[in-house]
């Protein structure tokens, strides 16, 4: 038996290079301005602040995408998924969604999970619209395996984009049938899905550099469709 | 023909509710009845208005259901199925009740309990008022009507997008003020329209419809307590006299219409509603009109009266409708904002007017406001209920 440093090397899953998402700057229907980038190892925890309230509602599969994504996080920040990585959307320096994926090889990556608690504001459209980007332009990756959770989801990426069948294939989210997303049928949707300008004003990019929440209480009102107070 | 008075007005706030069904109709009606503080005087009748309940909540017969979740019984129950028109259906039924001498109280309840399907379901529910075999069969959906209504109002009258999106900018604003509005959200006109990020922000429906000129799927309930003129005069608070009623059919099919975009079952419910009011379009001071697409409500608003025909549009550019104006439209923040639960729409309309005519609207009020107007859209316009209310000192 070796010492903890080589049963850790053993436990940690090979890395491949990945390079990083360049921040965007979307102007959403209300005229606030929402920044995409990526997050880094050290900022999960604030993520999981947030998720952590939604993992018990029930509305719109918030609790199972929750609790699946909080072990995502947790084993992206403590090395235990293979070529993870998570782009957040701030708005003000606030947290307004989040997704993450994975890249299975070189050519083919496999999206997790997007989750929106700012919503009404296409947050979840733009960030999903973010991942494929990342995927396919970014990682130069032929394309990308899908799977919805919820009917919102569904109408999202299966019939929006559309997504192409890969049912032989089963998706890591708990073996459900895999939909596509191929390279070209990406650059077909991107002129009405995918939006975003660079590089970004160093002071946008300065206020979306600390992640900030929103209360416990005001998250699971947002994702419930209520107002404050 | 009696006096017809509204003494109380309530709702539920709308959007997605985990209530079911009559708590919905129940809340909305205490509501409305503590708002009227009738002090021991009994209901006399219950009009429930609903139209999808049969077929997505499994439930019929809501009057009497009503009646006793409130424990009102013996009074009459009645449940009214006129399509989007359903609520201002059943205030003509209360109306009716109570001009005739039948009944001296009675409360109105409009609710609806949509969230509770998906949205392709129902979209397919509210596409059963259209023509089973000239329109339903070929996939006609309501948005699907507005598009091709838009595409020609459009090119008649020469409106273009950013006059819809001044109408959903407008509605969104008010909504925001309205602590029952569906969607509270402000938008603006680079959102939606004019950066490129709009084309994600707001994609197509039915064009030339986009996703912010069309109203959410709501749950929600709202109710209004009809007095007689004897049973208003003992009442504490402003009187709101519902003072005038119209109603016009048209045909069954958009197409069969020689101007599929003049608007004449509007047109004539409307001259209906003024008549019998003694009261012209240009005495109004406040109006809620059926938005269910941003296009409807520049339409209504010259169909009944207030706007030569083909500048309904300009009144929007002139920012005549908007809170402030000359004739405020749709202060509540509309079907377009405030959600739009079929069955509760054309009663909610008129709480929200109630309470315009009391001065009880907050920061969306429309100073002195003392007549006002709704137009409750059935079908697509094969249907309508026009309704002329007045503050009497």
């Amino acid at each position: 038996m070796g010492n903890i440093s080589d049963l850790e090397a053993l436990l940690r899953p090979p890395a491949m290079e990945m390079p990083d998402y360049p921040p965007k700057a979307i102007t959403l229907a209300s005229g606030e301005v929402m920044v995409v980038r990526q997050v880094a190892r050290e900022e999960v925890p604030t993520l999981l602040e947030a998720i952590y309230p939604l993992l018990l509602v029930e509305r719109d599969f918030y609790d199972v995408v929750g609790a699946r994504l909080f072990g995502e996080l947790l084993a992206y920040k403590r090395f235990r998924v293979k070529d993870e990585y998570v782009l957040a959307g701030l708005i003000d320096g606030v947290l307004a969604g989040m997704v993450n994926g994975r890249l299975v090889n070189e050519k083919t990556g496999m999206s997790y999970h997007t989750l929106t608690i700012r919503r009404g504001l296409r947050v979840g459209s733009h960030l999903f619209a973010a991942k494929m980007e990342y995927h396919i332009e970014h990682c130069q990756q032929e394309e990308v395996l899908i799977v919805a959770e919820s009917p919102i989801g569904f109408r999202r990426w299966m019939i929006e984009y559309p997504l192409e069948k890969r049912f032989e294939v089963q998706h890591e989210l708990g073996g459900v049938p895999s939909w596509v997303l191929p390279k070209d049928t990406y650059y077909a949707a991107k002129p009405r899905l995918v939006s975003g300008r660079r590089p970004i004003s160093e002071e946008l990019m300065k206020s979306a550099q600390t992640i900030l929440l929103p209360r416990q209480e005001t998250v699971v009102r947002q994702v419930a469709g209520e107002k404050e107070g | 023909m009696k006096s017809v008075y509204i003494a109380g007005a309530g709702m539920t706030r709308f959007g997605r509710s985990e209530w079911p069904l009559m708590q919905l109709a129940s809340v909305a009606s205490l509501a409305a009845l503590k708002h009227a503080n009738l002090g021991g005087v009994p209901v006399d009748g219950v009009v429930v208005a609903n139209m999808g309940a049969a077929r997505i909540n499994r439930q019929t017969a809501l009057g009497s259901a009503l009646v006793d979740q409130l424990a009102l019984y013996p009074a009459a129950a009645e449940s009214v199925e006129n399509g989007p028109a359903s609520g201002a259906s059943a205030v003509k039924v209360g109306f009716q009740a109570i001009a005739s001498g039948m009944a001296d109280v009675v409360l109105v309840t409009g609710v609806e309990r949509m969230r509770v399907v998906n949205g392709m379901e129902g979209t397919d529910f509210v596409a059963s008022l259209s023509h089973p075999i000239a329109e339903y069969i070929y996939g006609v959906t309501l948005p699907s009507l507005a598009g091709l209504f838009a595409r020609l109002f459009m090119e008649k009258h020469g409106v273009e997008r950013k006059h819809l999106a001044m109408v959903a900018i407008k509605n969104h604003a008010n909504a925001a003020k309205n602590p029952y509005a569906h969607i509270q959200q402000t938008i603006t006109m680079e959102g939606i329209l004019t950066l490129p990020e709009a084309v994600v922000n707001n994609p197509p429906i039915a064009e030339p419809l986009h996703m912010f000129d069309c109203c959410p799927v709501s749950d929600g309930a709202a109710s209004l307590v009809l007095v007689s003129q004897e049973v208003a005069a003992k009442l504490k608070g402003p009187k709101v006299r519902l003072a005038g009623m119209g109603q016009a059919t048209d045909t069954h099919t958009v197409h069969e219409r020689k101007d599929p975009t003049d608007l004449k079952s509007v047109r004539i419910a409307a001259e209906q509603a003024f008549r019998r009011a003694g009261l012209k379009p240009e005495d109004v001071d406040v109006a809620e009109l059926h938005d269910a697409f941003t296009i409807l409500e520049i339409a209504e608003s010259e169909a009944s009266g207030f706007f030569p025909r083909g500048e309904g549009h300009k009144a929007l550019e002139r920012g005549d409708t908007q809170l402030g104006g000359r004739l405020p439209i749709n202060p509540s923040g509309g079907l377009k904002a405030k959600g739009h639960p079929v069955g509760a729409t054309g009663v909610a309309q008129l709480v929200e007017l109630t309470w315009q005519l009391r001065g009880e609207c907050g920061e969306r009020q429309v100073k002195d406001a003392k007549i006002a107007y709704a137009c409750n859209f059935g079908g697509f316009g094969n249907n309508v209920v026009a309704s002329v209310l007045q503050r009497e000192a």
